[in-house]
């Protein structure tokens, strides 16, 4: 090994080692416990991997968060006002103006609720499109599981939504709904529905990292996901008279079970429910397991490739 | 040259080529776009190849620092990049120990936030967990100078000058120990007193770790720092060896 050396280092004039094959030198890297630059690492690695980041991870999106709201002049305060205005635009549109209101009671919560919820997903699903190219810099430069990025911007989507449900508890609050224990169920629905979340966050991550066009379009499935899902009147108004298949699709609707079981946990209302609340909590535990860690295995499997033209 | 030790990294006749997409543009409205994913991209074609890399084979060993030099477009950073593993080579290998690292932190700090803020996210974004952040804050301050004029790490980081900018994202970048290190064009900042710090920097970071790899158009820089020198040119390793042979032969050609 030691003509490798010689060869390889001080050489002026000369182009290279040839005298040593690539079988040879393979042998002698892994002999000094050298690897493949920028090889994929294992699932189990790269899961550890994300856990020593967790600090980055969660400084990352909230520094995110800061950074947004950072020169308007009442800053974090829009964490506050930006849902309540945006749950008042589709009150003023659904409530008023088009009165798909009836039959829902109370209405403004019931809004609230699918409102604040579809947000979260449909927000995270927007920006996972964009978190790989948006972060190509960051990728290119520093050594760190990409997975890091949708997950952070699942957390930037979360803690926003935190901001929302402080609004919407004073929402349902102040239309006379009462606080019961049933509202601690807030927690492990937000806990399935951020699983569930990061998972699409992945999927949207990976398919944008290669077609940079995904984010021109996603915002026209969204809008179409969100007439399907129930946020401003009952989904029993198109399940009613849908063929039975296409009434169980609708009533699977991952984004619309966790609207359901939100508004069953804050306002209760049984009866205004699309699926008995036990069904709700199956299919939610189901969506949340199966794209959760669907789009983890799905976002690792091109790990090497993110950031490469 | 101190007696070379183990080797950190090992290049075995690597090729690398650009492969430039013509036609589809990055943006256009959404039925364009939509047009082209129905279409499974047939807008993308290989309009071009650019054989950046012609067949590279070099041994790096332990407290080494390595100047690249050649011409712009030459292969040097592509070489960097391909070392760190950001890059596919065609056809060859290349074998590290640990993880090479390139220093540019300056892609995860955000403009909005304070100094303060951005030492905090860089030191957590090169993989150190709060404590050792929290052991190397002050060290990163003294070593940036922000605070010399005036307690500026409080500041977003939009209202530094642009000096100031990189010697603080340097000074981060510079926190950490690396196996290997690779420093693209980094020293070209701040005035002549940070890039003499700069220079000491590299050389303990050199004499803790392992090895150096300086990309650098200051020829003095090169001397200051490194005492051996791979010369690029078009992709191929013109010369390798002991930095004065090998930059005077350089600076003989230009």
């Amino acid at each position: 090994m030691s003509g490798l050396r010689a060869d390889a280092t001080f050489t002026p004039g000369l182009p290279a080692q040839p005298s040593d094959t690539s079988a040879a030198l393979a042998a002698y890297a892994a002999a000094n416990g050298m690897h493949v630059s920028g090889e994929r690492p294992s699932l189990l690695r790269y899961v550890r991997g994300l856990w020593e980041r967790r600090d980055f991870i969660l400084t990352f999106a909230t520094a995110r968060l800061a950074a947004q709201y950072s020169t308007a002049r009442l800053g974090q305060i829009w964490q506050l006002l930006t849902p309540i205005f945006n749950a008042g635009v589709y009150y003023l549109i659904f409530g008023v103006l088009l009165e798909t209101n009836r039959g829902i009671h109370p209405f403004i919560p019931y809004l609230c609720c699918g409102v604040f919820v579809f947000n979260f997903t449909q927000q995270t699903v927007l920006a996972g499109c964009r978190a790989v190219p948006d972060n190509v810099g960051l990728i290119r430069a520093l050594h760190f599981p990409r997975a890091t990025l949708p997950i952070s911007v699942m957390i930037t989507q979360l803690q926003q939504l935190l901001f929302s449900m402080v609004a919407l508890m004073v929402i349902v609050l102040a239309s006379g709904v009462r606080v019961t224990f049933a509202w601690l169920l807030v927690v492990p629905i937000l806990v399935l529905q951020s699983v569930f979340n990061v998972g699409m966050a992945m999927i949207m991550g990976r398919i944008g990292a290669k077609t940079t066009d995904v984010s021109q379009v996603m915002p026209f499935v969204m809008r179409t996901w969100m007439y399907a899902s129930g946020v401003f009147y009952k989904v029993s108004t198109f399940t009613a008279h849908a063929p039975p298949l296409v009434a169980t699709a609708l009533k699977a609707n991952p984004i619309l079970v966790y609207i359901e079981l939100m508004r069953f946990a804050l306002i209760g209302q049984r009866e205004q429910l699309a699926s008995p609340p036990a069904r709700l909590w199956v299919m939610a535990v189901i969506w949340s397991l199966l794209v959760g860690v669907g789009g983890f295995v799905y976002f690792w499997q091109a790990e090497e490739e993110y950031g490469r033209a | 040259m101190d007696a070379p030790s183990r080797p950190t990294v090992v290049v075995d006749n690597v090729h690398i080529t650009y492969r430039i997409y013509g036609a589809a543009g990055k943006k256009g409205n959404a039925v364009a776009a939509f047009s082209r994913i129905i279409t499974r991209r047939g807008g993308r074609k290989v309009t071009r190849e650019v054989h950046a890399i012609r067949g590279v084979s070099f041994t790096a060993y332990e407290g080494e620092a390595i100047g690249l030099i050649g011409r712009n477009g030459s292969g040097k950073s592509t070489l960097l990049r391909a070392i760190a593993g950001f890059l596919p080579t065609d056809s060859g290998a290349i074998y590290t120990r640990g993880q090479p690292s390139l220093l540019g932190v300056n892609a995860a700090l955000m403009n909005d936030l304070s100094g303060e803020r951005n030492v905090v996210l860089g030191c957590l974004a090169m993989g150190m967990n709060r404590a050792e952040v929290k052991r190397v804050y002050p060290d990163i301050v003294e070593f940036s100078g922000i605070n010399e004029n005036g307690p500026f790490i409080d500041l977003p980081m939009r209202t530094y000058s642009s000096g100031m900018a990189a010697r603080l994202r340097f000074a981060i970048s510079a926190a950490k120990k690396h196996d290997v290190l690779m420093i693209d064009e980094a020293l070209a900042t701040g005035d002549a007193r940070f890039q003499k710090r700069s220079e000491e920097r590299i050389r303990e970071l050199r004499e803790e770790a392992g090895t150096v790899f300086v990309v650098s158009h200051n020829n003095r820089s090169i001397r200051e720092i490194c005492a051996r020198t791979i010369w690029l040119d078009r992709g191929v390793i013109l010369a390798d060896g002991p930095t004065e042979e090998v930059v005077s032969a350089y600076e003989k050609a230009q």
